[in-house]
């Protein structure tokens, strides 16, 4: 494929898709640092929140080591050049929360719903667009609808107002053409002028592979997190990206050492884990199963015996989308009540 | 012989569908009008069918009817939009209402824990909450009357089937609405609340997530028979709920794992987020009914 000459813009995920692999965790400072040394690299939009957006932090996904507002607020005024976005999860985040958000200076909000469901983000993109945000509508597991669904529910965000609309892999489960296909359904029904993006995790090592096909079939906005660090066997690394996109003659604006600098001596230093397509994460991407399930999973085998992949196989077959990491524990309850090995907590 | 308290329903979406079909049974309350504003709607003429009188104007249409037909009780399941004058104009003539709406202008009613207390003290307007705040609050309340709750949290999760547009257009009023009633009737000092919608085919049943953390360290013997408690007594009105998992206790937190399956009355048994609600508010009105049959309770006098 011939991509030489296009532009891309490519979107920093380490400091939000990140924080699910830290257990939301990562420290003030570390944000600042990551985010400045993302800046120095000329990364354009870096994206900051708790893993599931704002208003994330719960019992349910894990409290964060800080507030969004105390990210957001001590981050940004450290920036030159990029720009800060924010997730939104309808359900979880609310629009007074985006309002907090904005008064400490993002640029951009993520509106995300599951890939089906685009109609519970009205209120959110409505407003969103209203103030002048870059405004973009996140299609999530978008690898459980069909192209056709997936245009469907893209026109409906782009209708709200989303000036940009992301076909989302949240289970790292598409292949090449998967990409293929819905991206350039997508792109076809969109005014021209509507941007388009793909975020991708690495579940099944497809992650750049797919964020080249994607841009292939007419994407302009592209996730990646430094390092990889991300959900599951984290995101498309940054630094490949910029260096396989560079190779293609794609520019991206990114310099490259400065980015592989960032992940070698930043990022990979701040890891809980080696992010890695391991086991856990490969069953998430062979199952499509929502890609931050994988720490809950393992959570949930050393304290009920029942093994993380049986559960995300079967979280798998039970259809469960993102935030539904309750169900977890819960399954695992009920697995190790049928096998006849609960712990009795009375 | 008892006497059944009239009513009006306003919306004949799939919860006013649904009330209507639930009321039909009841001993205490009987529907008599359903309004909506389309005469072409599918619910009124469901309505019609099922023998009741209807009226397309809106709220303004049945008002000369309300002392003529004996009115006593209405049901407002449209928008928190239109709710504030829907009330205000039946309440004028003596109308209790029990919103179904996010709306919110009365105390919030959820029948397991604070029914009782509207009854004592002659509400004009109850409020309902939210089909996550019945399945959830009343566990929320049974930790809290056993000790200190400093935050409960709670997780819906619905299919998306059974999730109209009035709920998804307004999912903010859902999440704040659930998580002031969580603090307020549950008893926590701080609440939270989550929603997701889920498409999965067959559709899943309703299921509800209560984490609860407490200040001291859980009485987890006392934890447990208060939620069992509180389970069976919402089970009299909403008979498919149930306890899944749990009580699980880990360090502070207790958490509790719900599964709400409906009567299957008009939309089919996984909308339990459907019947509880409308369940608790025919349950709601049943008592009143109950109580101003016996004379615990004062209708608004009528000439």
């Amino acid at each position: 494929m011939n991509i030489e000459g296009r532009k891309i813009t490519l979107h920093e995920m380490s400091l939000r898709d990140g924080m699910h692999a830290k257990r939301h965790q990562i420290s003030v400072s570390q944000m600042i640092e990551v985010a400045k040394a993302a800046d120095e690299a000329g990364m354009p939009w870096i994206e900051i929140t708790h893993g599931d957006g704002l208003g994330g932090a719960s019992v349910n996904y894990g409290f964060s080591a800080a507030t969004d507002e105390e990210y957001l607020s001590a981050v940004i005024p450290h920036l030159k050049n990029s720009k800060v976005s924010a997730l939104l999860l309808p359900g979880i985040g609310t629009i007074d929360m985006l309002k907090r958000a904005m008064d400490c200076g993002i640029a951009g909000v993520r509106i995300a719903t599951h890939c089906t469901e685009a109609d519970c983000a009205e209120q959110h993109i409505t407003f969103a667009a209203k103030t002048g945000l870059d405004t973009v509508g996140f299609l999530m597991m978008s690898h459980r609808a069909s192209p056709e669904k997936l245009v469907e529910q893209a026109l409906l965000m782009e209708g709200y107002g989303a000036n940009c609309i992301y076909c989302t892999d949240s289970a790292g489960h598409m292949l090449p053409q998967d990409v293929t296909d819905r991206i350039s359904a997508i792109r076809a029904a969109l005014q021209p002028e509507t941007e388009l993006g793909f975020h991708g995790h690495h579940n099944l090592g497809m992650g750049i592979a797919n964020s080249v096909a994607a841009v292939a079939a007419g994407a302009n906005r592209i996730d990646g997190a430094i390092a990889g660090l991300g959900a599951g066997a984290g995101n498309a690394a940054t630094e490949l990206l910029v260096a396989v996109f560079e190779r293609m003659g794609v520019e991206t604006g990114v310099d490259l050492f400065k980015i592989m600098d960032a992940a070698e001596d930043l990022v990979v230093p701040m890891m809980d884990r080696m992010i890695r397509v391991d086991r856990g994460s490969l069953v998430l991407g062979y199952a499509g199963v929502y890609s931050s399930f994988l720490l809950f999973a393992e959570r949930a085998e050393k304290r009920y015996g029942i093994p993380a992949r049986d559960l995300l196989l079967e979280l798998g077959r039970r259809g469960m989308v993102g935030g539904q990491e309750d169900m977890i524990e819960d399954l695992a309850l009920t697995m190790s009540k049928n096998a006849g090995t609960i712990v009795s907590t009375k | 012989m008892t006497r059944k308290l009239r009513a009006v329903i306003i919306g004949p979406g799939n919860i006013g569908t649904d009330l209507l079909m639930k009321m039909k049974r009841s001993d205490w309350v009987e529907p008599v009008w359903m309004v909506g504003i389309d005469p072409a709607s599918e619910g009124l003429n469901r309505a019609a069918e099922m023998g009741i009188k209807t009226c397309a104007t809106g709220i303004d249409g049945v008002l000369e009817h309300v002392i003529s037909d004996d009115i006593r009780v209405a049901f407002d399941a449209t928008s928190a939009y239109v709710h504030a004058e829907n009330s205000r104009k039946l309440n004028e003539l003596g109308v209790i209402m029990i919103d179904l709406t996010p709306a919110a202008i009365g105390p919030f009613c959820i029948p397991s824990v604070n029914l009782a207390d509207h009854a004592k003290s002659n509400e004009m307007n109850v409020n309902m909450v939210t089909c996550g705040g019945q399945a959830t609050i009343p566990i929320v309340a049974a930790v809290s009357r056993v000790q200190p709750v400093e935050y409960g949290e709670i997780v819906a999760a619905v299919s998306s089937r059974s999730v109209g547009p009035g709920t998804r257009k307004n999912i903010d009023e859902f999440t704040s609405t659930t998580a002031a009633a969580i603090e307020k009737v549950g008893g926590a000092k701080r609440g939270k609340a989550i929603i997701i919608v889920n498409p999965a085919e067959p559709p899943l049943l309703m299921r509800d997530t209560v984490h609860v953390l407490t200040k001291n360290e859980p009485d987890q013997a006392a934890i447990i028979a208060s939620v069992n408690a509180m389970v069976a007594e919402v089970q009299k009105y909403v008979p498919g709920y149930k306890l899944v998992n749990g009580p699980i206790f880990d360090g502070n937190r207790v958490s509790i794992y719900l599964e709400v399956e409906g009567l299957g009355d008009f939309l089919p048994k996984y909308a339990g987020n459907l019947d509880i609600m409308t369940a608790a508010a025919l349950r709601t009105a049943e008592l009143f009914a109950e109580q101003a049959d016996c004379g615990a309770f004062t209708l608004p006098a009528r000439g």
